[in-house]
């Protein structure tokens, strides 16, 4: 390898690795990040004005944070939120993995139910659990659905992954060979 | 009861003494030959200089040396082999008749106890403790909760791996009372060095009222100070983790409460349980034990000092 290929290359790991940026963990919520919302806007027919600004801060918080996404994945099992939601799919309660929300879908809006309860079953968890875990707990919901950076996003439980070998898919269907004759 | 030095060379138990024979035994024959090489090897040097003999002289010497060193060896291993043998023997029968059966389960990052009885109303659940009588067969059966962990008494018998999905199992069988320091030895997470526990080690009268007492349930307070902190407990974020026997609180992600004031240790060996030590941790237990699961929750100071005077009660 030549001087100058070996100089240029040696300058484009350093610049990689001038990109690493290891993630923080909030073990104590950051000043400013643990209280509740102040308006949200649950639904479009409902007049109201959300502070955008705060949603906003939250949701990069908590939502692009791969430790407070574990964080919620562990206190959804602990609290048993799987109880009535299964593992996202909804069961007695709503599926979290899609894209109906009947009491709003943003972060804060999922905050606030979770705090306040809703009809039909949801009980509330303010004064419950500390604010902290309810944003974790928003984050991880959001999470289901696909929201947030993959790399962030905890992967499914072990226990409700399809074991190996009962479920092989790693063998691609292979199409009939074509007749020579024809 | 004095806290003894944890040391595998310092066995206390049945396992440890069978380990502890065959780490002796194995330092013994290394030692003694690793020895003889060293001083062959000075020999060599100091003879250098003397006339030395030749030819066929010399095979012959040679040829009887290696006979007589290959022989050493092949005893030696053969030694040891059985020796490892024996104990690997003795280690399966020992404690192979429990009295005593404990299920523990390895959290991130404390160590919940469960004294299973046939009778179910004799089970007993702790934490970051385990009370034995002295002399008592004891079976535990560990799984985890999350992580792999790792369960070690060094004083009692050697480590055995916790881990999830599947139950291992570990014998004990302490010879002395006294308390031996426990230890999770296989990383877990930021707060492995603060996942302790203790043996402690008793007469049996000592552990028929020690269980006696576990048994019969938490202290009802009947000052208003006290109460008022159960009433705080009982409001507060603790029974959605915590349990408190008698209370509404009966949740088991946490360790149980219902003894709290009779543990010595507090947040898994990062604390002795002193009041001052919980009303920090409580007011912060993320500065005492950074990353644990216990979320810093806020109460104002009075509600804090009623909640430490009933916790602090619960003996």
């Amino acid at each position: 390898m030549c001087s100058r290929c070996r100089v240029l290359s040696a300058a484009i790991v350093l610049l990689a690795l001038a990109g690493c940026q290891r993630e923080k963990r909030h073990f104590e919520a950051p000043p400013g990040t643990d209280f509740p919302p102040t308006q949200v806007t649950m639904s479009p027919l409902v007049t109201g004005v959300s502070a955008t600004a705060f949603r906003e801060q939250q949701t990069h918080i908590y939502e692009d944070n791969a430790y407070h996404l574990s964080e919620g994945k562990r206190l959804f099992s602990w609290f048993n939120c799987a109880g009535c939601h299964g593992h996202g799919g909804g069961n007695i309660g709503p599926a979290l993995m899609d894209e109906e929300w009947i009491y709003g879908g943003d972060i804060d809006a999922i905050y606030l139910t979770i705090a306040q309860g809703r009809p039909n079953g949801m009980p509330a968890f303010a004064g419950r659990i500390p604010a902290q875990q309810i944003w974790q707990l928003a984050a991880y919901v959001r999470s289901l659905g696909g929201h947030g950076p993959k790399a962030a996003r905890p992967s499914r439980d072990d226990h409700i992954q399809i074991p190996a070998e009962q479920g092989r898919r790693d063998e691609p269907v292979v199409p009939a060979p074509a007749d020579p004759s024809q | 009861m004095s806290l003894s030095a944890h040391s595998v060379s310092q066995p206390l138990g049945v396992h440890a003494e069978h380990i502890a024979f065959i780490w002796h035994a194995m330092l013994g024959a290394c030692g003694l030959m690793y020895a003889l090489l060293l001083g062959f090897l000075v020999m060599t040097l100091l003879r250098q200089h003397r006339s030395a003999p030749a030819g066929v002289e010399l095979e012959k010497r040679i040829e009887r040396t290696l006979i007589l060193w290959v022989g050493l060896i092949v005893v030696g291993l053969c030694g040891l082999t059985l020796a490892s043998f024996l104990t690997d023997r003795a280690l399966v029968r020992a404690a192979s008749e429990p009295q005593i059966a404990l299920r523990v389960i390895g959290h991130q990052w404390w160590w919940q106890v469960e004294y299973v009885d046939a009778d179910n109303s004799q089970n007993v659940r702790t934490a970051n403790e385990i009370h034995l009588p002295v002399g008592a067969q004891v079976h535990i059966a560990l799984s985890s909760d999350d992580v792999i962990h790792s369960f070690w008494v060094p004083n009692l018998n050697g480590k055995r791996d916790l881990i999830p999905g599947r139950s291992t199992e570990i014998r004990l069988q302490p010879l002395t009372t006294g308390r031996f320091r426990g230890f999770c030895a296989e990383f877990c997470g930021v707060q492995h060095a603060y996942m302790q526990f203790e043996v402690i080690v008793e007469s049996a009268q000592e552990f028929a009222a020690w269980k006696a007492r576990q048994l019969a349930g938490a202290v009802t307070p009947t000052d208003p100070l006290r109460q008022a902190g159960r009433d705080v407990f009982e409001r507060a974020a603790c029974p959605l983790c915590h349990a408190i026997a008698g209370t509404n609180a009966a949740a088991s992600t946490g360790p149980d409460l219902s003894h709290f004031a009779s543990r010595r240790l507090l947040a898994a060996g990062a604390l002795t349980n002193t009041r001052d030590h919980l009303r920090a941790w409580l007011q912060n237990p993320q500065r005492v034990k950074p990353g644990n699961h216990m979320p810093v929750v806020d109460l104002p100071g009075r509600d804090m000092t009623a909640l430490v005077a009933y916790l602090g009660s619960l003996q």
